[in-house]
C-alpha cells in the first residue's frame, strides 16, 4: 500500500460538525422508534380495553334476573295433585294456571280473553314449575295463598333492563279532562294543556316525514319499473309477450300511484301546522296518559286533545296539573316484542314495587336451555372439566415421556432430527385439522380392506363425549408440552448430570432423580399454557360433535357433553336477544378460568425460577 | 455409626484391599514407603478420538494407590480427557472413542462385562465447578450411598453422611443445617460438599478435574489440605493448572502436551530436574 492513513485526521472527525449532525439523526431515530413502540402499545391497550369493557358491561346485565311478586292462591287440579304426590323429584308439576290466575288478580283491570296470553307471556314457563316444586316440597301450601316470585320471560327481563326503551314522562301541563265517547266502550277523549303535546307532535311529524321519504323512494322505484316495462313493450314482438308486459306495467303503475298518494298524504300531515289530528298506528311512538292508577293509550292526537282507550280504568274525570302525566315511548310497538299493553302492566308492577331483582345464580348452576332466561353454563363447565381431565391425563404423561426420551436417551441422528422438526411443525397445525383427524380416527373409524377382510381402525370413542373431545385436544396439546418439556430439560445444566453420573447413577436415575424434578416447573408451566389453549379451543370440538344441545351435565367422560367455547358458539348464533348477554357472561367465566391458569403458570415460573 | 461401620459398608461394596485405609491415618510417609506404593490403575497405549480428531495419543502410565497423581499441561493438552477415561465419563459423549486398555486392579474397565455405572461407583469424580444438587446437604451426601445400597438403615446412612462430611472437613460448618440446600453454601464449602459426596460412595480412586480453579486462595488451601488427607485412603488423580498446587499436593506428576504424555515421574523430580525440554519450559512459565 502506498497511501498512508493519518489517524490524527480520523480522530478529528469525532468532533466535527458532520458528527454532530449524525448524532442528532441518531437521537431522532431513537425518539421515532420509541414513539412507534408506544403507539403500538397504546393501540393494543385500547383494543384490549374495548374488548373487556364490552364483555364486562354485557355480563353485568345478567348478574341480576327479574321476578314479579305474586299473591298465589294454590289450587291444584287432580292431575297436578297426582304429580305432586309422586316421589320422583324429576317429575315436576307445572302450576302455570295458578300463576296465570294470580297475574290476573295482580293487574288492576279486567283482562280480556285475548289479553290473557299476553299477560301470561310476561312470565317464564319456568315460573309454574318452580311454584310446583315449592308445593311439592311442602304440600300443606295447597289451598293457601302465598307470596311467590315468578321468574319473568327473557323479553320481559330485557324490557326491564331498558333494552327496548322505557316510557318517559313528557311535558304534562294543564288540567286533564276526560270525556267518555258515546257508544264506544272504553274509548275516551282527553283535553290537556296547550303545550303538553308539543313533543309528541314533533315526534309524530318526524315519523311521517320519514315515512313520506320512504314512500317517495318507493314511488321512484316503481316509476323506473314503469319506464322499463314501457320500453320493453315497444320492443315486444309477440302478442303473448305484449300482454304479459302490459299486466306488469299495470301493476307497477298502480304501486307507483299508491306510493305517491301515500307520500302526499303523509307530507300534508307533516307540513300542516294547525288543527291536524294524527292517527297513531303501531309504527308511531306510543303515547300514554296516566292518572291515579289508570292508563290511557292514545290512538289519535290533536292539539290539546287526545283520543284513546283505557288500558287500566281511571276513576274521576278531571285532574289538575301534577296529578296526571303523559308518557311517550319512542320505539314503535311493531319494533319490540313487548306490546303497549304489556308495557303498561310492567310499568304498573314496577311502580307498585312488585318487580324483584335477584342475583342470577341460575346461569352458573343450570345447564343449557332453549329459553334464554333459563339457560346456564353448568353443563358446559362440567363438560370442560371432563375434557380437560382427559386431555391432561393423555397429553401430560405422553409429553413428559417423549421429551425425556428425546433429550436424555435418543441418539442424535437423522431420525431424531426428523422427529423434532415434525413435532415443531405439529404445534403450528391449525386446530381444526386435529379435529378432522380425531373425527376420522377416534369417532368414525377408518375401514381398511386387507385380503378380503374388512378391518375397522379406530372409531372407539362415542361422538360428542368429553373423552373424544379430550383425546382430540390431547393431540393438539402434545406438541406444546413436548416443546416446553424439551426446553426445560435442556435448561437443566449439564453439571448436574455430570454430578449424578459421576456418583455412579444410571442414566435413568439421573433423569428421574435430578433432571426431571428440576425441569418439572418448566414442564408444568408449558403444560398449563397448553391446557389453557385447549380450554379455549372450539373448532376441533365442533367436528367431534361437542356442540350438541345438551340439557344435562355429563356424568362421566363417555356421556354426551359440550364445553364452554362450544356453548358460547351456540349461544352466540341464537337469535334470542338475552342470549347475547348470556354469551358475554359465559365468555367472562371462560376468561376468568384462562386468567387463573395463566397466572398459575406465571406463579409457578416465578416460584421455581432458578439461577445456575 | 462409627468409622468401623463405614469400613464395613465400603468393604461389602468393593471388597478391595484399601478399604481398611479409612482408619489408616498415619502421618506423612517416608520416602521408602512412597517407593513401595502399589499400582492401582494401569493404562496401556490409550488413544482417545473425538470424531476424527485424536485427543490422546498412545498414553501409557501406571497410577499408584494411596498417592496423589497430578496431571499438568497447557490448555487443550488432553489431561481432562484422559482423566475422564478412567471412570468412563467420556461414554456420555456420543462421538468419543477410546482405544487401548485401562485396568483397575488388573481388570479392563473397557471390557464388555464391565458396567460403566458400577465402575463410577468405584472411581469417584469431583468436577471443576462445584456442582451440588439443588437439594439439602444431607441429600447431596446420602444420594450415592442410597442408590448403591451402601446403607441398610437410616442410622447407617446418617453415619455415612457424618463420616463423609468429616472427611471433607465440612462437618463442623454444616452439622446444624444438614437440611438447608447445598447450593446455599459458599464456593469452597460447595466444593468440599462435592468431595464429601464423592467420598460417601466409598470409591477406590478419586478423580479431581481442576477442583480449585473456581475457588479463592483460602478455600483452595482447605481443599488442598483435604486432598493430602484423602491420599491416606485413596488413589487420587488431580488435573490442575497450577504448578504450585501440583508441587504441593502430588507425589507423582504427568506432563501432557498436545495429547502426548511427555513425562511422568516423581513430583520432586519433575519440578527440579525435568528430563524433557517442553516440561522445563512449561514449569518455568516460558509457555503454556
Amino acid at each position: 500500500m502506498t497511501s498512508t492513513i493519518d489517524f490524527t485526521d480520523l480522530s478529528a472527525k469525532h468532533t466535527s460538525d458532520e458528527t454532530k449532525k449524525r448524532l442528532k439523526q441518531r437521537y431522532w431515530a431513537e425518539v421515532r422508534l420509541k414513539a412507534y413502540g408506544m403507539l403500538a402499545i397504546a393501540f393494543a391497550g385500547a383494543a384490549l380495553l374495548l374488548l373487556t369493557s364490552t364483555i364486562v358491561t354485557k355480563t353485568t346485565s345478567v348478574v341480576y334476573e327479574y321476578y314479579v311478586t305474586l299473591e298465589a292462591q294454590i289450587e291444584v287440579s287432580d292431575r297436578d295433585q297426582e304429580r305432586l304426590a309422586d316421589p320422583n323429584p324429576r317429575l315436576r308439576a307445572n302450576l302455570r294456571r295458578v300463576v296465570g290466575a294470580s297475574l290476573q288478580e295482580t293487574v288492576p283491570g279486567e283482562v280480556g280473553r285475548a289479553e290473557q296470553r299476553a299477560l301470561a307471556g310476561l312470565v317464564s314457563g319456568e315460573a309454574g314449575l318452580e311454584l310446583g316444586d315449592l308445593v311439592k316440597a311442602d304440600p300443606s301450601l295447597i289451598g293457601q295463598t302465598i307470596s311467590f316470585d315468578a321468574l319473568l320471560d327473557d323479553n320481559t327481563q330485557l324490557y326491564l333492563k331498558g333494552s327496548y326503551g322505557r316510557p318517559e314522562t313528557i311535558n304534562s301541563s294543564g288540567t286533564l279532562t276526560l270525556t267518555p265517547v258515546e257508544g264506544e266502550d272504553g274509548v275516551v277523549e282527553a283535553k290537556v294543556g296547550p303545550s303538553a303535546l308539543t313533543e309528541v307532535f314533533e315526534a309524530l311529524r318526524d315519523q311521517r316525514l320519514t315515512e313520506a321519504q320512504r314512500a317517495r323512494a318507493e314511488q321512484r322505484r316503481q316509476q323506473n319499473a314503469v319506464e322499463v316495462w314501457e320500453q320493453r313493450l315497444l320492443d315486444a314482438e309477440t302478442e303473448e309477450e305484449r300482454s304479459e308486459l302490459e299486466s306488469r306495467l299495470e301493476a307497477s303503475r298502480f304501486q307507483r300511484d299508491a306510493a305517491a298518494s301515500k307520500a302526499d298524504g303523509l307530507m300534508q300531515q307533516a307540513t300542516v301546522r294547525r288543527e291536524i289530528t294524527f292517527e297513531m298506528g303501531n309504527r308511531d311512538p306510543s303515547l300514554f296518559l296516566r292518572a291515579g292508577e289508570g292508563w290511557i293509550k292514545a290512538t289519535a292526537v290533536a292539539r290539546e286533545y287526545v283520543r284513546g282507550e283505557f288500558f287500566e280504568p281511571i276513576e274521576g274525570a278531571s285532574f289538575p296539573e301534577g296529578e296526571w302525566s303523559a308518557l311517550m315511548m319512542m320505539s314503535p310497538e311493531i319494533e319490540r316484542p313487548i306490546d303497549d299493553r304489556q308495557v303498561v302492566w310492567l310499568e304498573d308492577f314496577s311502580d307498585r314495587g312488585l318487580i324483584v331483582e335477584k342475583f342470577n345464580s341460575r346461569i352458573l348452576t343450570v345447564s343449557d336451555s332453549a329459553s334464554a332466561e333459563l339457560a346456564g353454563i353448568w353443563g358446559a363447565l362440567v363438560g370442560s372439566f371432563w375434557t380437560m381431565m382427559v386431555t391432561f391425563l393423555l397429553a401430560f404423561p405422553l409429553g413428559v415421556m417423549a421429551s425425556i426420551y428425546l433429550e436424555e436417551f435418543a441418539p442424535k441422528n437423522r431420525t431424531t432430527d426428523l422427529i423434532e422438526v415434525n413435532i415443531n411443525n405439529l404445534a403450528a397445525v391449525p386446530s381444526i385439522v386435529f379435529g378432522l383427524l380425531g373425527l376420522a380416527i377416534f369417532v368414525a373409524g377408518i375401514d381398511v380392506h386387507i385380503f378380503g377382510y374388512e378391518i375397522q381402525i379406530g372409531g372407539f370413542l362415542p361422538r360428542s363425549s368429553p373423552l373424544a373431545g379430550g383425546a382430540v385436544l390431547a393431540l393438539m396439546t402434545l406438541p406444546t408440552i413436548i416443546i416446553a418439556g424439551r426446553a426445560s430439560i435442556r435448561a437443566v445444566p449439564p453439571s448436574i448430570r455430570d454430578a449424578a453420573l459421576g456418583l455412579g447413577a444410571s442414566k435413568l436415575q439421573t433423569a428421574t432423580h435430578h433432571v426431571l424434578p428440576l425441569a418439572m416447573p418448566g414442564i408444568l408451566t408449558g403444560s398449563i399454557i397448553g391446557m389453557a389453549q385447549a380450554l379455549g379451543e372450539t373448532a376441533p370440538l365442533l367436528l367431534v360433535g361437542m356442540n350438541s344441545f345438551i340439557q344435562e351435565p355429563p356424568g362421566d367422560p363417555l356421556s354426551p357433553g359440550n364445553v364452554l367455547p362450544t356453548l358460547i358458539y351456540q349461544w352466540n348464533s341464537n337469535s334470542e336477544r338475552l342470549f347475547d348477554d348470556k354469551t358475554a357472561a359465559a365468555i367472562s367465566v371462560l376468561l376468568i378460568f384462562l386468567v387463573i391458569m395463566n397466572a398459575l403458570a406465571v406463579l409457578l415460573r416465578k416460584r421455581f425460577e432458578r439461577r445456575w | 455409626m462409627t468409622e468401623t461401620d463405614m469400613q464395613n459398608a465400603t468393604a461389602t461394596e468393593t471388597e478391595s484391599q484399601n478399604a481398611s485405609g479409612l482408619s489408616d491415618i498415619s502421618p506423612v510417609r517416608s520416602a521408602e514407603q512412597i517407593a513401595e506404593r502399589d499400582i492401582k490403575v494401569r493404562c496401556h497405549e490409550v488413544d482417545v478420538f473425538y470424531g476424527t480428531s485424536q485427543a490422546i495419543k498412545k498414553v501409557s502410565m501406571d497410577i499408584e494407590d494411596k498417592a496423589v497423581t497430578a496431571f499438568i499441561g497447557p490448555s487443550g493438552c488432553g489431561k481432562s480427557t484422559f482423566l475422564r477415561c478412567i471412570n468412563r465419563m467420556n461414554d456420555t459423549i456420543d462421538i468419543c472413542r477410546v482405544d487401548g486398555t485401562i485396568e483397575l486392579d488388573g481388570e479392563d474397565i473397557y471390557d464388555q462385562e464391565i458396567d460403566p455405572v458400577q465402575l463410577r461407583a468405584r472411581v469417584g469424580m469431583v468436577f471443576q465447578k462445584p456442582n451440588p444438587f439443588p437439594k439439602s446437604i444431607y441429600e447431596n451426601v446420602s444420594y450415592g450411598p442410597k442408590i448403591h445400597g451402601l446403607a441398610a438403615t437410616k442410622a447407617d446412612l446418617d453415619g455415612i453422611v457424618e463420616a463423609s462430611l468429616k472427611r471433607a472437613a465440612l462437618w463442623d460448618e454444616v452439622k446444624d443445617r444438614l437440611d438447608s440446600p447445598g447450593t446455599g453454601l459458599s464456593g469452597g464449602q460447595q466444593q468440599r460438599l462435592c468431595i464429601a459426596r464423592a467420598v460417601a460412595t466409598a470409591p477406590e480412586v478419586l478423580l479431581m478435574d481442576e477442583p480449585c480453579s473456581a475457588l479463592d486462595p483460602i478455600a483452595t488451601a482447605q481443599v488442598e489440605e483435604l486432598i493430602d488427607e484423602l491420599r491416606q485412603s485413596y488413589s487420587v488423580v488431580i488435573v490442575t493448572h497450577s504448578m504450585q498446587q501440583a508441587a504441593r499436593v502430588s507425589q507423582k506428576t504427568a506432563f501432557f502436551h498436545l495429547g502426548n504424555m511427555l513425562e511422568y515421574d516423581e513430583t520432586g523430580k519433575i519440578f527440579t530436574a525435568p528430563s524433557h525440554e517442553k516440561t522445563q519450559q512449561y514449569i518455568t512459565g516460558r509457555f503454556g
